[in-house]
């Protein structure tokens, strides 16, 4: 089975002293299965002028990346990454975003753990959320938004007073909350934001601000977990 | 799976010698006390004593060797306990590699480096002492990678069993450095009380040791047949233990 797999750990090490490209040779002569080009890698990874470093000498985000070189080294079927981005700064994790959908586009299948719903949003066709251990639900980031959280929101500015009453008369509005000039509608339902559009045209209200809040994978979480603050 | 052994072992062997004090403290500084020692002792020995001659003639290179082999041990624990501690081994167990490969590589790293340690100090040894090194090298040599074997495989013992690094080494002192006292390296076994003996006839090192005196002496193999089976038996037992209980993480 581990000839087929390539794993990348939690806060793994290496020997110290250890050259990245010793790594790489020593890895790639453990599998039985042709290794894939250890150099390209590294230039891939943006590792190649690290090629002689020693691993103590590499930082965070280079020591995540010589794991991931390390998970891809026999060119696995199956590749698990366990928090890959975790503690790398935002230019990092694009780049490991972007190495992560290429081993995607290449016909593998990665399994990725993550806390980053942001990450999972951007990376995964199917998120398990997932409970002390047991899966709550299942699907793909739009359809677990589409299920779990339907409610819009819509924030608009407008010096109109009476528009909060129009607004009231729009179907599944749940909640008006005004501050200043500055209206929250709260509702559900992809129409929500088509009938406030519409309102808003019908009556010719003079807008000043207009943007949408929508659900994202977070809210899910949130809502699913039942907790706010998780580690 | 060979292909990954060499490599294993030839990379430990680079980052060994990258350490700082590594090179320097396994194989310089005892060829360094060894010629001090010589130095001050060697010329003078045979006419301080029979006794001081007799042991610079048979005691001390056995002493040094199981001291070498001793301090092999301890940092074969130390090195696993480490590379358990810090994910190393976790990280290896993800790929095809066993962990009797992992062992092997290092107890091949150790056998050169107190090879090479014991080459010098025969270099060394010639130079200072007055003994001729009229021993069989060869079966020594011999006599000495089967003890070594045998003692590492305890070591790979208690490298599978301790929890942390900070253990290792005292760990591995408390079982080790008993076992010298009584194994017959600084008095024969049969001068013991009896309890001691006792202990001594159940610990591998004192079969050990009568095998390295033995051959240094000129013995035949035949003579310490005992010695062999009792090494032997040590070496199957620790290695299928902790092929057992060894512990990745």
């Amino acid at each position: 089975m581990q000839e087929r797999i390539g794993v990348q750990l939690q806060q793994a090490q290496l020997q110290k002293r250890i050259k990245v490209w010793e790594a790489l040779d020593l890895w790639a002569s453990l599998y039985h299965r042709n290794a894939i080009d250890g150099e390209r890698l590294l230039e891939q990874l943006g590792l190649i002028g690290k090629r002689n470093a020693w691993f103590m000498t590499l930082s965070g985000g280079q020591k995540q990346r010589l794991f991931i070189a390390l998970a891809l080294i026999n060119d696995p079927e199956l590749v698990f990454l366990d928090e890959l981005t975790t503690g790398l700064d935002p230019q990092a994790r694009r780049a490991i975003w972007d190495l992560v959908r290429g081993i995607r586009e290449r016909g593998k299948t990665v399994l990725l753990t993550t806390h980053l719903m942001e990450e999972a949003e951007r990376l995964c066709d199917r998120v398990a959320i997932i409970e002390h251990g047991r899966i709550i639900d299942i699907d793909s980031p739009e359809r677990l938004v589409k299920r779990h959280c339907p409610e819009r929101t819509v924030v608009l500015a407008t010096d109109d007073r009476s528009a909060a009453e129009r607004f009231r008369a729009i179907p599944r509005v749940d909640e008006i909350t005004c501050s200043g000039s500055q209206f929250t509608i709260r509702g559900s339902g992809d129409d929500l934001v088509t009938d406030v559009i519409h309102c808003l045209s019908e009556n010719r209200t003079r807008v000043t601000d207009f943007r949408t809040i929508l659900p994202n994978l977070e809210d899910v979480f949130l809502k699913l977990t039942g907790h706010p603050i998780r580690d | 799976m060979l292909r990954g052994l060499w490599k294993l072992t030839w990379i430990e062997i680079k980052i060994f010698l990258r350490e700082p004090l590594g090179a320097i403290g396994t194989i310089g500084i005892p060829v360094l006390v060894f010629l001090v020692a010589g130095r001050m002792i060697g010329r003078r020995a045979a006419l301080i004593s029979p006794a001081a001659s007799s042991f610079i003639g048979v005691g001390l290179p056995v002493l040094a060797s199981v001291l070498i082999v001793i301090g092999a041990v301890l940092s074969l624990v130390t090195i696993i306990s480490i590379y358990r501690e810090g994910g190393i081994l976790k990280r290896l167990r993800a790929t095809p590699l066993r962990p009797q490969t992992i062992l092997t590589a290092h107890v091949i790293v150790k056998l050169l480096l107190s090879a090479a340690t014991l080459v010098l100090m025969v270099a060394a040894g010639k130079r200072y002492y007055p003994v001729g090194i009229h021993a069989p090298l060869a079966g020594f040599t011999m006599a000495l990678l089967i003890s070594t074997c045998s003692i590492l495989s305890i070591g790979f013992l208690i490298a599978s069993l301790v929890p942390t690094a900070r253990f290792a080494q005292p760990i591995g002192a408390v079982i080790m450095y008993p076992m010298m006292a009584v194994s017959g390296l600084f008095a024969p076994v049969e001068s013991l009380p009896l309890a001691a003996q006792a202990v001594a006839k159940v610990l591998p090192l004192t079969y050990a040791v009568s095998l390295l005196e033995g051959i240094w002496k000129g013995d035949a193999w035949w003579a310490h047949a005992h010695d062999l089976t009792a090494l032997a038996l040590t070496f199957i037992v620790c290695t299928a233990l902790s092929a057992k209980v060894f512990r990745w993480e």
